[in-house]
């Protein structure tokens, strides 16, 4: 090609082409993220998410500059950054420790990157001001990071980036040293910080939660690949593969070859009356084998067999029941050869609920099945 | 068993005591001997209070000129070994590379080794290169020898640091050497004084490798080794006294500031 396209209105913030990264350790080559291809929006909260070892970080740290891709390259804002060193790169990172300098007071900890890109003096005190409002520690400036809460510590440590307006924001694992309700509190904080801000948000963790929480699109990552790309409800609804399903909440799964199909449903017969209605694209054939998801909440239980039941149905004993306040989770052990955990709103009378032991039907709607994989 | 926890309890309380007495005697009596009046030669017998030897603290010209020498090389020392032992302990606390095992048992080796076998190996190198003897030679030898105790407690400090430190900095626009200086350094600076509080207390009561390197020069403790024969005047207590006077007064500050700091 002789001529490079125009760049496209709807450029992305950061991409991966075909990034591949190992590690040497003992003199082999051990791959941390295998094969990337990714694209960030403007604007966009983004999320990696998986479990350790998954590539995430290493992921993140590329963007960073912290590590360098083996393979393939890098672009931020269209700009090959690939061997670019991270003091050249206008992105910032929160890190998982915060790593504020502790011989530094707030105020000369988020002034920091401005004095490092030679700001005027008042310009840097008047933008130090309004970050510290947007995080809401006005007042101080003056504080030594040790004198502060781990709460305090984590939004001294945003500031400290966000005052740069970087081209994005790299936050890894940021709430992961705070107890429960504190980062809960944080997570809806981080969310308004980003919509006042604009600046893209690319956040690792491994806490599905909070990626579900706040994300406006996920990467599932896993052994070093992306196992699935999409919005929250994408990943949760739809899990394209056995991990996503696995990781991203409870899941129950069951696998079996489709009996009979019509109109877009696929049937799974599973004993006497018994069956899986799962909806299906077309051409999946008489025979095929499937495995299919359900979430545990979509679940009905009933104490008696139901009559006209349009979608699935399994008979099963009850073998766990875990009373959580707003619901109580059965696990049942089902006809269909696996145990499956139902999540059934405390809606009803105390009397109605089923004992350890009990004989019970699961119902659930045929939209509520999902082909894994198909 | 209550009775055995409170005997166990006194004999804590004498044992520490007289750890104490066994630290603090010798200086003490060094002391007590700059106020005394001796009517010979020798310093040795309590005779009377006096305060002349703190008025003629510095009337013995060689004295003196040795104390001002080892002054001298002590400050140059703290200095010189400061900056070395900084990068040193740095560079082994922070990266591994090439060499850095060996230079790791050499820093150890360094401080175990004897001193008259340092000394007298020095001689013979000063002596094979052709440097005459004097205030350089002995700094050099200085150097060598407390160069390590300053890496080592730059390397300690430097192991403990969070890495991500050096990242933030870098992310947030610093190179290299502006993430040393505004952040790494000013976060060591009490383990680097340490460092060189260490190096100039080794140097200025150094005698051993002093006396191999030092040809006609006189420093402090070369000047007293040879007066001890004829007699040890008063003003070596006053000055030994200045000495650790200042010691103490450098813990005590060193001390304070790192109280109100947590505080």
């Amino acid at each position: 090609m002789t001529t490079s396209p125009p760049t496209p209105p709807t450029q992305a913030a950061i991409e991966f082409v075909s990034v591949r990264k190992d590690y040497v350790s003992h003199g082999e080559a051990v791959p941390a993220v295998r094969s990337l291809d990714l694209a960030i929006g403007q604007g966009e909260f983004f999320s990696l998410l998986g479990p350790s070892g998954c590539g995430k970080t290493t992921t993140m740290r590329m963007i960073a500059g912290f590590e360098d891709p083996t393979e393939g390259k890098v672009f931020l804002d269209g700009r090959d950054v690939t061997g670019v060193v991270p003091n050249k790169r206008d992105v910032n990172m929160v890190f998982q420790s915060y790593a504020l300098f502790p011989h530094l007071t707030v105020a000369q900890n988020v002034a920091f990157g401005l004095e490092r890109r030679k700001v005027a003096k008042a310009e840097i005190t008047k933008r130090v001001g309004e970050m510290l409002e947007i995080v809401s520690l006005t007042g101080m400036e003056k504080r030594q990071p040790k004198e502060m809460s781990g709460g305090q510590q984590q939004r001294v440590a945003l500031a400290r980036a966000l005052v740069n307006h970087p081209r994005a924001l790299l936050l890894d694992e940021p709430l992961g040293a705070l107890d429960l309700k504190l980062r809960q509190q944080m997570q809806i904080e981080l969310k308004r910080i980003q919509r006042e801000v604009g600046i893209t948000f690319v956040y690792v963790t491994h806490d599905q939660g909070e990626a579900l929480t706040m994300s406006d699109r996920i990467a599932v990552m896993n052994n070093g690949r992306i196992e699935q790309l999409g919005s929250p409800r994408d990943i949760y609804e739809r899990p394209a593969t056995r991990f996503v399903a696995g990781f991203i909440g409870t899941s129950n799964l069951v696998d079996g070859h489709v009996s009979w199909s019509e109109q877009g449903y696929a049937v799974l017969e599973k004993g006497p009356g018994e069956r899986v209605v799962v909806p299906v694209p077309a051409g999946v054939e008489v025979g095929r084998d499937l495995e299919i998801s359900v979430r545990p909440e979509k679940i009905d239980l009933h104490r008696a067999m139901p009559a006209n039941v349009t979608g699935s149905l399994l008979s099963g004993i009850v073998t766990e029941v875990v009373y959580h306040g707003t619901s109580t989770n059965y696990t049942v052990a089902t006809s269909a050869g696996t145990d499956f955990v139902v999540f059934d709103q405390n809606a009803h009378d105390a009397e109605d609920v089923a004992t350890r032991g009990e004989r019970v039907y699961l119902t659930w709607a045929p939209q509520h099945s999902y082909p894994i994989g198909v | 068993m209550s009775a055995l926890r409170i005997n166990g309890a006194r004999v804590l309380h004498a044992y520490t005591w007289l750890l104490i007495a066994w630290l603090i005697l010798p200086i003490g009596v060094m002391i007590l001997f700059g106020f005394n009046d001796p009517s010979g030669r020798y310093n040795q017998t309590w005779q009377g209070f006096t305060l002349k030897w703190y008025r003629d603290v510095f009337a013995l010209d060689a004295l003196t000129d040795a104390l001002v020498v080892s002054l001298l090389i002590a400050v140059l020392t703290a200095l010189i070994a400061g900056a070395l032992g900084t990068g040193i302990g740095y560079a082994l606390g922070r990266f591994r590379f090439r060499g850095s095992g060996g230079l790791n048992l050499l820093m150890f080796a360094a401080i175990s080794s004897p001193e008259l076998v340092m000394g007298s190996s020095l001689l013979s190198m000063f002596v094979s290169v052709g440097i005459s003897p004097g205030v350089t030679t002995i700094t050099i030898a200085h150097v060598m020898f407390s160069v390590s105790f300053v890496a080592i407690v730059v390397r300690a400090r430097v192991m403990t640091l969070d890495r991500s430190l050096e990242e933030a900095a870098a992310d947030l626009g610093a190179s290299g050497w502006t993430t040393f200086w505004k952040v790494i350094f000013p976060i060591i600076l009490p383990a680097v004084m340490s460092g060189v509080m260490l190096a100039f207390a080794l140097s200025i009561d150094d005698f051993v490798i002093t006396n191999f390197t030092a040809g006609t020069t006189q420093t402090f403790p070369l000047w007293i080794w040879g007066a001890t024969r004829v007699g040890l005047p008063p003003q070596v207590n006053v000055m030994g006294t200045m000495i650790f006077a200042a010691g103490v007064l450098f813990a005590v500050i060193a001390n304070l500031r790192s109280r109100s700091k947590k505080g």
